[in-house]
Formats: structure tokens, C-alpha cells, sequence
């Protein structure tokens, strides 16, 4: 076990929520008494570590807790009981440029936000030219920051907090700044920070985002913690608990979606017959048996492949295909074909879907639609899920 | 988590917060610094119209300076109320106007309310030596007692600072405090020698006699905080000589009783801030 960056230890936090709540004097002495309210429990009894050098994701619904955790961690807010212990410097990204003096250049504010957050003059002195870079504000960095557009404010805003250098990050849903161009320049960051073995702590709606950076999990509901642990197969649990309508099949299928068209077969096939194993390098068709009840306009057709131990792999739908179905109803066939299967050895789920033209509106969406084994084939390589076919020279 | 720790551990952010005060305020306007003199010259302006010219207000001259100039001898206790009422109002807002800050940054909150003070001490100050110079030209032995008038400065600065590290506090639960206090600090304003001698609340004094026992109305005047700085400013700055141990040991007492009860109220709930703003 590696040495903890994070302890939580049976934190419990209380908010009052206030019926009539006497802000006002008039309001406290007519009433005799201070306010009434209710104790509402944010946290009840959390308990979990995250491991240094991990990327630590907290999820859960709206309202679970996991925003009063982090700020908990951050030292923002204080358990009314339990105990939060972080080893190493805590920097939280909770809203960036906050502390921002609008009157003041962008320099001024680079060392006034420096100093909030934590840093030495010297300090700040000796990354001016990185913060000011990673910003891409240069020009207009003796202007006062009103000036600025919202996009800049926030870009410096993140540079200056993201240079601080902490040993534990803490990251509330702030990644969505800024231009693609911004945020490569952040994703790189964040992986700069796992290289270098630091712990960041990410708070986040976005399924795919903690997908790919996230080694472990805790899931929040309702205050209390769910289960904590490697992030893939948590994840899923709770994507699946979010789908109030999924239900279990007699095998362990799960599936949602309103059912207005059904999935109902997912095959593999090679040299056009259904098969079970294939292998690496060989050209497979998957093929989607659908009923439609009524007539759909514009469905859209979606395949994933996920690796045994639940690594989403691959996804492809005919929208992104620019494969355009008109309209279904009845039943019917459609057919993806893949010309060389870049996988190595190994079991792979596929997952299949019918979603309406805006892929928002699940129709059916079914995982574990079909297994597929992948034997040796062409080419062999050493190892991962990958055949990419790689030559030396 | 002791408030002194937190502040010298955060020397760089006080410094900085404090730049950004005083950098801030008066950004963008054609004066600048300037206006924080423009203040009490106008308030002088007024107050010695009103009091000298028309009411006619003699105090008496300074012993043993000699200086007899109203304008002075106003401005030796006026400034020093100016920065105690700058002191407690900004000192007030401090938190509930940094909400932003409060509610998403960890850092040590007491740098709020003292960074406060500093700015505006730092803008007293230059009133003060504006002051001095004022003096030095009519007469007055000022440079002399500066030593003495900057311990008092600090003294007044600690009591200040207490008073608004208690009222921050408050001005979060109850917004009307800043209102009430606007009052407050009106009526202590007339309640201080500052526009009138305090000779003149003696003469009242004597003239009711005890109130009961051997307390006089001007005993209980004097248990005024301000009343004491006051005296203690115009005894060093108008009159050059050195206040009464009684005066200086009450304003030390005032001083260090408020800090204390600033300081202690504000570490009680300083943890509690991001969730009552």
C-alpha cells in the first residue's frame, strides 16, 4: 500500500437549512429567537484514503456531498465531526481568478492570486514567464484584468493555480475553460502532475473525463459513501444505478432506454458466419438485429468495445460515420464492418445502442451485447489491448 | 490554528493584499492618493468653519507649544478618529465583501480585516506627516515626539483592529451592524473632544456636581476610548508634552482588551465563514 495523501475519517458534515432565517436584527428580535431550521446532512460518516500519486475521482448525483468534500479537503470547510488529514500541499482549483482585483494589471494580479494561493514572491517571481505563457495573455498583461474577456480571466485565473505546485491538486469541474487549444494545454498538465507522482483529487459530471484519468474512485450518495475503490468497474456501477429504468437481463445483461426500438441480437461475424473467436487482424462485421415498434426518424446506430476488465476501448455510431438511416420500423439489420481487427488476445465485450438523431434519447442501449474472444493472429506484438501493427526501422 | 501564526505565516499575502488596497481604491480617478488627504482637509474645512468662525470654539493654546491654531488643534484628534471609524467600516465589509474569496480559497482569514487595517494605516500615516510638516511650519516642537506619537498610532491601530475583527464577525450574521454602526459612530463621533475642548464638558460637569457617590458625568465621558487617544494625539502633536500615565496606560488597556476580544470572537468563527456567507 502506498503511503496515504488523503485521509478521511468518519466525516460528518451538518448544514442548517434555514425555514425563516433571521438575517436582520428586526428579524431576531421580533422573533425572540434566532432562526429555525433543520439540520441537513451533507456528509455522514465518509470514510476512505486516496493513495499519493493517484488520480482520485469523487462522483455521485447533484447534492451528494462530493463538492462539500473537496472543499472539506481544502480546508474551506470544517467537518462538525471527523477528521480530514492531507499530507503535502493542498492546492484547490475550486473557481478560478477568484481574488481577481479588477482594477488592477494582470501582473498585480498574478501576485496577489500567487499569494492567496499560497506562493512566495520569490516563487511566483520564478514562474511570472511560465504562468504568463501557459495563459497565452502576454499582450495584455500590464492591462487591468476588466479588460480582459471572460476567456482570458479565467485562463489566467487557471495558470496561476495550476503553477502553485502542490502535492495534492483538487479539481472542481473547472477543466471545461477555455479553448481546445486551452485545453489540451490543461490535460497535458494534469498528466505532467500524475507523471510527476502527485495526487489530484477530481470532482466531475463528466463520465469520460474521469474515465480516462481516474485510478480510483469513492462514489458519493446522499452523504454516504457508496463504495470506493478502482475506478473503472465503480464507474460503471453507477452509470448504471443513474439509469433509473436499466434492468438486469436473465443473463446479466444490463440495458436502458425507452424501447420504442429494441436491440434484439448483436452478432460477430467472419467470412459472413456468427462466430465466437476471432482473430487479430481479421475482418469482422458486427451485425445489430433491431425491432422497431414505431416508425423512427433518423436513428442513430452506436457500437463500443470494451476490454474484459471494463477499459473502453473503441466506439463508433453512424451519425459520426456519416452513415445516415432515414427511418426504421418493423424489424431490420444493420452492419458495421471492420476490415482489420487492431485487438490483441484476449475477451471483449461489445456494447450496442439505438439512440434518435441527437444521440440524447436512449431508444435501447444494451452492455455486454456480445462477447468476442480475439486469438493470435497478425500481427503478434508484445502485449496491452492493442494491435496497431507497429514496424521498427 | 492561533490568528498570530497564521498572520506571520502569510506575511507575503498581507503585504499583498494590503498593496491592493491601497493600489485599488483610488485607481482610475484624476487625483489618485491625493484624495485620501482631500478628506480630512475638507472636514477641516467645514469643522472650522462651523466651530471656529461661528460658534466661536476657543480651546485652549497648546501648553507649552503656545500654537493657538483651530485647524490644528482639530486635525491632532480628527485624524485619528478618521482612521479608527476607516478602520472599523472597511474592517466590517472585510469578510461579507470577499465572499467570493471565502467561499472557494483556503487561506488564513484574519489577512482579510488586517490587511484592512494596514491600508489604511498606511494612508493615515501620510496624513499624519502632512500634519506634521503643518505643525513644524506654525511652531510646534512636532518632530521631537514623532517616536512617541507612532507608538501611540500603533496602540490606537491595535484597538482599531479589534473592534472591526468583532464587527466582521458580526456583519456576517447580521447585516444590519454595518448600518447600526454607521449610527454608532456618529453619535461617538460628537461624544469624543474632537470639535469642542473637553474643558467644556468639565465646566457641565462641575456645574451638575456627582451623579451618585463620588462619579462625576465627566468620569463616566472619560471611560470613552476615543476620549483618551484623543488626548493622548493632541498632548504629543498640539501641546508637546507628554499625556498622563493614567491616559496612556487606559488606551493601552482599551487596546489590549479589544484586540483580545477581537482576536478571540474571530478564531471562534473564522472556520465557520464559507458556510454562513
Amino acid at each position: 500500500m502506498s503511503p496515504v495523501a488523503v485521509s478521511v475519517d468518519d466525516v460528518t458534515k451538518k448544514f442548517r437549512v434555514y425555514h425563516e432565517r433571521n438575517q436582520t436584527l428586526k428579524a431576531a428580535v421580533m422573533r425572540g429567537r434566532r432562526s429555525v431550521y433543520e439540520d441537513f446532512h451533507a456528509l455522514d460518516g465518509v470514510s476512505f484514503e486516496i493513495p499519493e500519486g493517484s488520480t482520485f475521482g469523487l462522483v455521485g448525483d447533484n447534492g451528494s456531498g462530493k463538492s462539500t468534500l473537496l472543499k472539506c479537503m481544502a480546508r474551506i470547510l470544517y467537518p462538525d465531526s471527523g477528521s480530514v488529514v492531507t499530507n503535502g500541499r493542498v492546492a484547490a482549483l475550486l473557481e478560478v481568478g477568484s481574488g481577481f482585483h479588477p482594477e488592477l494589471s494582470g501582473r498585480d494580479n498574478v501576485y496577489l492570486n500567487g499569494s492567496i494561493l499560497g506562493m512566495t514572491r520569490p516563487e511566483i517571481e520564478r514562474k511570472f514567464d511560465q504562468i504568463v505563457d501557459f495563459s497565452g495573455v502576454e499582450q495584455f498583461i500590464d492591462q487591468p484584468v476588466k479588460n480582459y474577456s471572460s476567456g482570458m480571466y479565467v485562463r489566467l485565473g487557471f495558470a496561476v493555480a495550476i503553477h502553485v505546485d502542490p502535492e495534492i491538486l483538487l479539481v472542481d469541474e473547472v477543466l471545461a475553460v477555455g479553448d481546445a487549444a486551452f485545453q489540451e494545454k490543461c490535460t497535458e498538465k494534469f498528466v505532467e502532475f500524475r507523471r510527476e507522482g502527485r495526487t489530484v483529487v477530481v470532482v466531475s459530471h463528466s463520465m469520460p473525463s474521469l474515465r480516462s484519468m481516474c485510478d480510483q474512485v469513492a462514489w458519493l450518495e446522499h452523504g454516504k459513501l457508496v463504495e470506493t475503490g478502482e475506478a473503472t468497474p465503480i464507474l460503471q456501477r453507477y452509470l448504471d444505478s443513474t439509469r433509473t429504468d436499466a434492468v438486469t437481463g436473465a443473463d446479466g445483461q444490463v440495458r436502458w432506454g425507452t424501447g420504442e426500438a429494441r436491440l434484439d441480437k448483436v452478432e460477430v461475424l467472419h467470412d459472413g458466419r456468427p462466430v465466437e473467436a476471432v482473430r487479430t487482424g481479421d475482418e469482422v462485421s458486427i451485425r445489430l438485429r433491431y425491432t422497431a415498434t414505431e416508425r423512427i426518424e433518423k436513428p442513430v446506430f452506436g457500437l463500443a468495445i470494451e476490454s474484459h476488465d471494463g477499459v473502453y476501448l473503441w466506439a463508433n455510431n453512424t451519425r459520426d460515420a456519416k452513415y445516415s438511416v432515414d427511418a426504421i420500423e418493423g424489424t431490420g439489420v444493420v452492419e458495421c464492418r471492420i476490415p482489420r481487427l487492431a485487438l490483441q488476445p484476449g475477451r471483449f465485450q461489445v456494447l450496442a445502442s439505438i439512440v434518435d438523431s441527437t444521440t440524447t434519447h436512449v431508444f435501447d442501449y444494451v452492455r455486454e451485447a456480445a462477447w468476442v474472444a480475439v486469438e493470435f493472429g497478425d500481427p503478434v506484438e508484445s502485449g496491452g489491448y492493442l494491435a496497431l501493427d507497429g514496424r521498427w526501422s | 490554528m492561533s490568528l498570530v501564526s497564521d498572520l506571520t505565516s502569510s506575511r507575503e499575502l498581507l503585504a499583498n493584499l494590503t498593496r491592493r488596497e491601497v493600489k485599488g481604491k483610488y485607481k482610475r480617478t484624476a487625483l489618485g492618493q491625493l484624495w485620501s488627504l482631500v478628506n480630512p482637509l475638507a472636514q477641516m474645512v467645514i469643522f472650522t468653519a462651523v466651530f471656529s468662525f461661528i460658534l466661536r470654539m476657543q480651546p485652549a493654546p497648546g501648553d507649552p507649544s503656545g500654537l493657538d491654531v483651530f485647524a490644528l488643534w482639530l486635525l491632532c484628534a480628527l485624524l485619528p478618529w478618521a482612521f479608527f471609524t476607516n478602520v472599523v467600516n472597511g474592517g466590517m465589509g472585510s469578510i461579507v465583501g470577499n465572499e467570493n474569496l471565502i467561499k472557494k480559497v483556503a487561506f488564513p482569514r484574519v489577512t482579510l480585516p488586517v490587511s484592512n487595517a494596514l491600508s489604511v494605516g498606511f494612508t493615515w500615516s501620510l496624513e499624519m506627516l502632512v500634519l506634521l510638516v503643518a505643525l513644524v511650519v506654525a511652531g510646534a516642537a512636532a518632530w521631537m515626539w514623532v517616536p512617541a506619537v507612532v507608538v501611540a498610532m500603533v496602540v490606537l491601530l491595535a484597538f482599531a483592529l479589534g473592534v472591526s475583527l468583532m464587527l466582521s464577525i458580526a456583519n456576517v450574521y447580521f447585516r444590519d451592524t454595518q448600518h447600526f454602526v454607521g449610527i454608532l459612530l456618529q453619535a461617538w463621533f460628537y461624544a469624543t473632544p474632537i470639535v469642542y475642548p473637553v474643558s467644556l464638558v468639565a465646566e457641565q460637569s462641575e456645574k451638575i456636581g456627582p451623579l451618585f457617590g463620588s462619579v462625576t458625568l465627566l468620569d463616566l465621558y472619560r471611560l470613552n476610548p476615543m476620549e483618551r487617544f484623543s488626548e493622548v494625539f493632541r498632548n504629543l502633536l498640539y501641546d508637546n508634552r507628554w499625556p498622563s500615565l493614567e491616559s496612556s496606560l487606559m488606551c493601552l488597556g482599551w487596546a489590549v482588551l479589544s484586540l483580545g476580544v477581537g482576536a478571540y470572537v474571530f478564531r471562534r468563527h473564522q472556520t465557520k465563514l464559507a458556510e454562513a456567507l
